[in-house]
């Protein structure tokens, strides 16, 4: 079993400190796209411009986290040859930042379609908008966010399993969001501009939620070396805790 | 369409379906049965039990004094040569027990071929040492010895670098060259089983990586054993992988778990660099 403890304790001190440089700063990638979501979401919810422009010039920041943390990647592998428990650490790195990545771009549409609601904010059909639900959803996948980087920092299979099983309930609200939604474009055309940014931005939620699920599986592999993916909630868990 | 049934059958087939015995789908070829080895009053191996699968290549790793060249001596009996040596346990090789009685030592050897981390051809003909296990077999064609030399070198890929010079001295070959007819003249007896013993410790890199193609092309033909220190090494050539700590087999599985997921935490911190 994978363990945080057991990433400083190789021979080689350089390694060491090599592994938990390239943890850390997958955190702090971590770290800036939860802010970007948070600061996406305030921008949708009060027209803020100028807090969604800059959420959307901050993506280049993820994006360059993603390029030096891959490219650390590669060096790792090319250099020091992981194995087991290791490899599993830059695989899993490897592929959490591809998914933390993809929520930085959702976060960067959800600022962009804020940035045009903002724009179109005297239009009637807006106004009748819930942005109630959609917080709602909003405040759900970035518990499921911060709960997978919590799993990802801590090495816990339990957290992890915590974050998936909330993916159900991230589904059910954004299906409950579009079928509203459809209401609204039935009854009133004219909105259908705005009610289009508006189901886009619960897309990209419901979308945060599935790249959260994805690093908690990750998570999984990483400590457990069980690829879990594409499997049910009960046979992730039979199989995050049977023995190796 | 796919009906509830086959849907089942292929997960039954999954490699997240329950694991099975790593060998089971492998016919055997040696099966080492409560093996402890003594060299005196001390215990060198403790109750080996391991099957080795057929024309596989399994390697052994573990920390130097592990038991790893101790436990591949013992498959062609080298350890007799050791007077304070002492077996106990079985060892059945082709469904015989070589440590049973009237095993023919000699005749073991020869389906039990072994190479050396240090290459030790013959100070003779690149030829002769080839022919050599045969021309001790008796046998003296010419006809017939051209052909299992030409046959062994191109069988160890040396056949192309030598067949200009098969007269020269075997000792005027570079290492990884020299370690290569070491292999040659071992296949030429046609043996059943290669035991290599950190067959590329003492070769540069590319020679190394010869070597290790070569392992690839012979296991069509025999079961192969190896010792290494170099645990990349064991990751890319073998199948299986035993990894043996103080004279005891800790884990042995199936070589891309063993290097993937390890499930003892004693192989995980040796084959990532960790304090034991």
């Amino acid at each position: 079993m994978m363990d945080t403890e057991k990433i400083s304790q190789h021979i080689s001190q350089k390694f060491n400190d090599e592994l938990e440089n390239i943890r850390e700063r997958v955190m702090a990638m971590g770290g800036l796209v939860e802010s970007q979501v948070a600061q996406a979401l305030d921008a949708f919810a009060n027209h803020d411009e100028s807090l969604a422009s800059k959420v959307i010039e901050n993506d280049k920041l993820v994006n360059s986290h993603e390029v030096d943390i891959d490219e650390e990647c590669a060096r790792i592998l090319a250099k020091r040859q992981p194995a087991a428990g290791d490899l599993r650490l830059v695989v899993a790195i490897i592929k959490t930042i591809t998914d933390l990545e993809r929520v930085g771009d959702e976060a960067e549409k959800i600022a962009r379609m804020g940035r045009d609601l903002a724009g179109r904010s005297g239009d009637a059909p807006t106004s009748r908008l819930q942005y109630g639900a959609l917080m709602h959803l909003g405040q759900h996948v970035r518990k499921m966010l911060n709960g997978s980087l919590d799993a990802f920092a801590r090495m816990d299979i339990e957290a992890a399993l915590d974050v998936i099983h909330l993916e159900t309930q991230a589904d059910q609200e954004y299906e409950a969001i579009s079928r509203q939604l459809i209401t609204y474009m039935m009854e009133d055309p004219r909105s259908i501009t705005s009610v289009l940014d508006f189901m886009w931005s619960a897309r990209s939620l419901e979308r945060i939620g599935d790249h959260a699920n994805n690093i908690c599986e990750y998570v999984i592999y990483l400590v457990q070396g069980k690829d879990v993916r594409h499997l049910s909630l009960d046979e992730m868990r039979r199989l995050a805790k049977e023995d190796r | 369409m796919m009906n509830e049934q086959s849907t089942e059958s292929i997960l039954a087939q999954s490699p997240r379906s329950q694991r099975i015995n790593p060998l089971d789908h492998e016919k055997i070829a040696i099966e080492v049965r409560n093996l402890d080895l003594y060299y005196g009053a001390k215990q060198a191996l403790f109750d080996i039990n391991l099957n080795i699968a057929d024309k596989k290549v399994t390697a052994f790793i573990g920390p130097s004094g592990c038991g790893k060249s101790t436990l591949l001596r013992c498959f062609n009996r080298m350890n007799d040569l050791v007077d304070i040596a002492r077996i106990e346990g079985e060892m059945h090789i082709g469904g015989r027990n070589i440590y049973g009685p009237g095993v023919d030592v000699a005749e073991l050897r020869r389906k039990v071929g072994m190479v050396f981390q240090k290459p030790n051809p013959f100070p003779k003909s690149i030829y002769e040492n080839v022919a050599y296990g045969l021309r001790l077999q008796g046998i003296n064609k010419r006809r017939l010895l051209d052909e299992v030399v030409e046959w062994a070198l191109k069988g160890a890929a040396l056949w192309d670098e030598v067949k200009d010079r098969l007269n020269d001295n075997a000792l005027g070959l570079s290492g990884g060259q020299q370690q290569r007819l070491v292999i040659a003249r071992s296949i030429a007896v046609q043996p059943e089983v290669l035991l290599l013993d950190e067959p590329a410790s003492a070769l540069d890199p590319i020679s190394t990586l010869k070597i290790e193609e070569l392992i690839h092309e012979l296991k069509n033909d025999y079961t192969i054993v190896i010792v290494t220190h170099n645990m990349q090494q064991a990751a890319r050539v073998s199948d299986y992988t035993a990894f043996m700590y103080m004279g005891d087999m800790v884990e042995f599985d199936a070589t891309d778990k063993i290097f993937t997921n390890p499930s003892q935490k004693k192989t995980e911190d040796y084959i990532t660099g960790r304090y034991g």
